[in-house]
């Protein structure tokens, strides 16, 4: 792999950019793999990148139904944070939130990591009394996170109305959180993961799973049967899917959340704005759009369109907080399909067939977990055992009932 | 903008509905009896279909009734609904379409 520097633009500018080497190969699939990766989102891209540079297994294929990173890692709003309430929360997302900071190193590939801050806003006492709770849960955990009044989130947000119809009466900031270029999670990870020797295979779609007195022998896939001593699946929405192919339920429900974008403006959003209460995210990207989010549909569908009504709860409140923004013009609208459990917690789990492992449940907030996630999942999938960060995630804690309900605790943007 | 059959008020806007997850299962007539595996799977797990699925709806600001409905998850076409306890409607076969 040619490293990226300042030197390979040089040299390659010379040349009017037309010899840049390829990011990726697109290999055949090979017989046989020591691991196949389901799903080539940013989690499975991630997965196969530790497996190879931690673990030592290289002979890895990542098998993806469409493109690289088209499904939920396409369709997010690029929030990255920490600040969970639940101790099994706090280490897996800071785990995540410690390789992100060093992650355009590690991969080569600037990632454009941007540690803006993050305000969660609280607008009634409720609120009040759950930043709090949150906020000394998340400093016990060792995890940065400041409470600020209503004038100091003006400071850092004059466009902010705090005196809108249920006024601002304070934040909580997380100066560590902020925002990462999804595309470029994906296609840095996929970039470094094949330089190691990973096999990764677009346009293949599982269709099946060989399966042999319990244990995984491999997949049926478009592109014939996949050999696999052990299978990896990360397919976030379509979990439900497999896990019905290789014959188990899932406790998961599927919906679409949506998203929008507006048209580019001059920096105005300095930093990431949440709001529960009126239920509502926002950030300005590099480009200048707002990119906007709220709530998912409460209905399942695998339809990745998201509803009509949704569109309207979230330029409400959008334009409740930012009375600027009302006549600002959306550019683009779309919807991802999340799974979500019952806990909001995702899964990471070995399963009831034998060298299967599946990564799903991140439901509306995956996106910042990815390096954490991947990292885990890949050391649980080598080791055969969960990785102790993992170790709670497992599906086994719906019969126990050991649930890590953060569904209350993290409100609303995942 | 989805337009549902209540099956007691008619078709009205998807606004005035809420979704319960999926229909016709049966609460364990034995709960004492059951394993902690069974109980977890009887309230947390779920077919999650991609395809047509049936599914309790309440029609929350119109009449509050509960029915059930056949739905398309894929398209989200509602093929039918029907009062709690009818029989269920058949999947309709793609062909032709």
């Amino acid at each position: 792999m040619n490293k990226y520097s300042v030197f390979s633009l040089v040299r390659n500018a010379m040349s009017y950019h037309e010899n840049w080497q390829k990011a990726w190969r697109s290999p055949d699939p090979k017989k046989e793999y020591d691991v196949v990766i389901v799903g080539g989102g940013a989690h499975g891209l991630a997965t196969a990148y530790y497996l190879a540079k931690e673990c030592g297994i290289t002979n890895v294929a990542i098998l993806e139904k469409g493109w690289l990173g088209g499904g939920n890692t396409g369709r997010n709003t690029t929030i990255v944070r920490s600040n969970y309430l639940w101790d099994e929360s706090s280490a897996i997302y800071e785990h995540a939130m410690k390789l992100w900071e060093n992650l355009s190193q590690d991969l080569n590939y600037n990632v454009m990591f941007s540690q803006r801050g993050l305000l969660h806003l609280a607008h009634n006492v409720h609120d009040m009394q759950e930043i709090g709770r949150r906020g000394h849960a998340i400093h016990l955990n060792g995890i940065d996170s400041e409470f600020l009044t209503p004038e100091q989130v003006k400071e850092i947000e004059p466009t902010i109305n705090l005196d809108c119809r249920y006024p601002v009466l304070g934040a909580l900031l997380q100066r560590r959180g902020g925002s990462a270029r999804h595309d470029a999670v994906a296609w840095g990870y996929a970039r470094a993961a094949d330089d190691m020797g990973v096999d990764i295979i677009q346009n293949c779609e599982v269709t099946g799973f060989d399966i042999q007195d319990g244990v995984v022998k491999g997949v049926e896939t478009s592109r014939g049967h996949i050999g696999a001593k052990k299978v990896g699946v990360v397919t976030a929405g379509h979990s439900s899917v497999m896990a019905n192919m290789a014959g188990f339920r899932m406790p998961l429900e599927s919906f679409p959340l949506q998203a929008m974008v507006s048209e580019p403006l001059k920096p105005v959003i300095n930093t990431v704005i949440m709001s529960g209460a009126v239920h509502v995210y926002l950030s300005q990207s590099d480009k200048g759009e707002l990119v906007v989010g709220a709530g998912s549909d409460n209905f399942v569908s695998y339809s990745q369109r998201g509803s009509f009504d949704m569109m309207d709860h979230i330029v409400g409140p959008l334009k409740e907080l930012f009375p600027f923004t009302s006549r600002l013009r959306m550019m683009r609208q779309w919807g991802g399909i999340v799974d979500v459990t019952v806990d909001r917690s995702p899964i990471i789990t070995k399963t009831p067939v034998e060298n299967m492992f599946f990564n799903c449940g991140w439901g509306t907030g995956g996106f910042k977990a990815t390096p954490g996630s991947g990292n885990v999942f890949a050391h649980s999938i080598a080791n055969g055992e969960l990785h102790p960060i993992a170790a709670p995630f497992t599906m086994n804690r719906f019969n126990t009932g050991a649930l890590i309900d953060e569904g209350a605790a993290a409100a609303v943007a995942h | 903008m989805l337009v549902i059959k209540c099956p007691f008020c008619g078709e009205r806007d998807q606004t005035e509905f809420t979704c319960h997850g999926e229909a016709h299962i049966a609460r364990p007539e034995n709960p004492d009896e059951l394993t902690d595996e069974q109980w977890g799977d009887y309230i947390f797990f779920r077919q999650n279909i991609k395809g047509y699925q049936y599914e309790r709806w309440s029609h929350d600001h119109g009449c509050g009734r509960w029915f059930n409905a056949l739905r398309n998850s894929v398209t989200d076409q509602f093929v039918d609904t029907y009062k709690i306890g009818e029989e269920k409607p058949a999947i309709p076969s793609d062909e032709g379409k």
